[in-house]
């Protein structure tokens, strides 16, 4: 036992003493190594973020929402729709919502409004996402000038700021009483944006929705999943540029393992059968090139992932930032919070430790497996 | 006692390069003596060398090493033989570069798994042995022809082997390097280990030393002087 972990600790001490004597070469490899392990991780870090707050955003959406169609676009609803809904059996409650967008020349950026549902924000008030707190230099206190539908200006007064961990949605958000809302962009009395509906048994959802559409027949209802897949696309659609990054990094990878294992130097070789030629077996050979392989790629993976992690943690994916700043022009500071699970970690080990160490150790075991012979002449 | 027995050595045998090396040779060679190869370039010494050595297989024949047949063992086993029976001094340095002359002359032990201190101080007193000791720490690049040689001296003995094999030996040293090896390899011999080597060097097979002078000739042998 003593002389098995002895057996290894010589061979790793020879691999280790080998891999220094070309510091430089070994160097270079290790950094191009790194880099790509960190855009691969940042890529993965970053998207699963994104899925996460996705997923959050969800939980607090509700179940199902009608919207009144008007020649298949989304129009304004009378709230005396609510009394058909709730006399629809298992539906347990009915709301109407009111949200919308409002663009500030100021800054050029769209802000989201939305009533909240809850009447915590006072008329002539409002709560606004630190984004664009940010954008127009406003603190607590401050009022922001809106031009109303009819061209004349409204002012509130920022009565709260949300901080940035909220996360990517409340960034642009702007929370403000209905009356505010209302009068901005001169919206009647009688109608709402879209209604919210709950139901008793989410099992339902399909029939109730089919109830309502009978019932109302100028409406659509978009289930909670539906507006997964919605978010999806979006998400997707700037993960398409992620996924390029992820597969040109795989790519890379494969270069750089491909490299690897066609290009065993003559030197190289010449070594193995030196080795070999005075005793050490084909096993021992391949132990050593497999540590080589950790070694390397161990020492590319952990500084990658741990700076990759940063990334997405400290500076929110800083250097995606140009490819995903249209998202809005209040994205920069947007904070993600980062997720790490072992599966995430666990996949990346196997992406890049593996193959690489694989891709050491066979083209060494061809140059292993011949006679030692050769080294005699 | 190693008892050769027929052997033949063929390269790229069925192809049209085909060529017997070794056509048929049986020797027996005494432990704790020193036997020495001789013939023109091409005859066969190093090719013998290494079918002796368990480096490569015998195309026929057998070959006994004291009461053990070596030819047909797996290949594990003929690595296990080399390493702990066979210490090799080859016709070109082969050391590994970019290593230090003592990491070097340790390598053979490296997989044994033996503590690397105890392997570290048995290298230095072989460095001691063979006058090198200032040389342990410098580089293999920068030693002389003769340095470098005994640094794969203390290579072949640093597993301790009954039976040290050395191709050539004396190629690329000068007269008086020649001398101090065969010096070497009579302490050696004192010692009690079996030698095996090959040279057309008459520095080599005139040294008093050397015990029996095999004149091979073609892969085969031709005449033997005691
Ligand atoms: N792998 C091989 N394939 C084909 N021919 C080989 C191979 N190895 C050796 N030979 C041939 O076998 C013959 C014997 O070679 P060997 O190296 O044993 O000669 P040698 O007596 O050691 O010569 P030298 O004194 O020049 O070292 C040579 O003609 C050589 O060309
Ligand atoms: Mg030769």
């Amino acid at each position: 036992m003593g002389a098995r972990i002895e057996r290894q600790k010589n061979i790793l001490d020879y691999t280790l003493a080998a891999l220094l004597r070309r510091k430089r070469k070994n160097a270079v490899l290790v950094l191009v190594y790194t880099l790509i392990v960190f855009l691969l991780a940042s890529v993965v870090f970053f998207s699963r973020s994104l899925q996460r707050e996705a997923a959050d955003l969800l939980q607090g959406a509700p179940e199902m929402i009608v919207q009144r169609q008007v020649a298949g676009r989304h129009e304004l609803i009378p709230l005396a729709y609510l009394e058909k809904i709730k006399k629809i059996r298992g539906v347990q409650a009915a709301r109407g919502r009111l949200w919308g967008y409002y663009y500030d020349p100021v800054v050029g950026a769209n802000y989201t409004l939305l009533v909240p549902e809850s009447r915590e924000v006072a008329p002539g008030t409002m709560a606004v996402g630190e984004g664009l707190a940010r954008l127009r230099l406003s603190a607590v206190g401050d009022d922001i000038e809106f031009r109303t539908h009819d061209g004349s200006l409204k002012e509130l007064k920022i009565a709260r700021i949300f901080p940035a961990e909220l996360g990517l949605v409340s960034s642009d958000l702007v929370l403000v009483a209905e009356e505010d809302f209302r009068g901005l962009f001169g919206m009647p009395r009688e109608l709402v944006t879209d209604l919210a509906v709950q139901v008793r048994n989410p099992k339902e959802l399909p029939t109730i929705a089919y109830k309502i559409a009978e019932a109302l027949p100028d409406t659509r209802q978009i289930l909670r999943e539906e507006i997964l897949r919605t978010y999806d696309a979006v998400f997707n659609w700037r993960g398409g540029i992620l996924i390029a990054i992820l597969s040109g990094s795989v790519l890379a990878f494969i270069l750089l393992a491909w490299d690897k294992a066609s290009g065993m130097s003559m030197e190289e070789r010449r070594e193995i059968g030196v080795l070999k030629a005075i005793g050490w077996e084909t096993a021992d050979v391949i132990q050593m090139k497999c540590w080589e392989g950790l070694a390397i790629s161990l020492t590319a993976f952990l500084p990658g992932v741990l700076l990759a992690y940063a990334h997405v943690a400290l500076t929110s994916a800083g250097l995606f930032e140009p490819v995903l700043k249209g998202w809005a022009v209040l994205y920069p500071h947007f904070s993600i919070k980062p997720y790490l699970d072992v599966s995430q970690v666990a996949a990346l080990f196997f992406l890049a430790v593996v193959p690489y160490t694989v891709a050491t150790i066979i083209p060494s075991w061809r140059a292993a497996i011949v006679d030692p012979d050769a080294v005699m002449r | 006692m190693i008892r050769i027995v027929e052997v033949k050595k063929v390269f790229n045998a069925g192809k049209p390069n085909e060529f017997a090396a070794i056509q048929g040779i049986s020797l027996n060679l005494e432990d704790q003596k020193a036997t020495v190869l001789k013939g023109p370039s091409g005859s066969g010494k190093t090719t013998l060398l290494s079918l002796i050595g368990c480096m490569a297989r015998p195309t026929g024949g057998r070959i006994w090493l004291q009461e053990r047949e070596i030819t047909s063992l797996p290949e594990r086993f003929l690595t296990e033989i080399r390493r702990k029976t066979f210490g090799f001094v080859f016709q070109q340095p082969n050391l590994i570069k970019g290593l230090t002359a003592l990491e070097n002359a340790l390598l053979p032990a490296y997989p044994l798994g033996e503590p690397y201190g105890d392997i570290k101080k048995r290298g230095l007193r072989l460095f001691d042995l063979l006058d090198i000791g200032p040389k342990a720490q410098s580089k293999v690049e920068w030693l002389s022809g003769g340095e470098a040689q005994r640094v794969t001296i203390a290579r072949a003995l640093i597993n301790d082997p009954a039976i040290i094999i050395a191709d050539e030996p004396t190629a690329h040293l000068d007269t008086t390097r020649s001398r101090e090896f065969m010096d070497i390899l009579g302490r050696l011999k004192g010692e009690g280990k079996t030698l095996i080597l090959s040279s057309h060097d008459p520095l080599v097979f005139e040294s008093p030393v050397v015990d029996r002078v095999i004149q091979v000739r073609d892969g085969r042998i031709e005449s033997e002087t005691e």
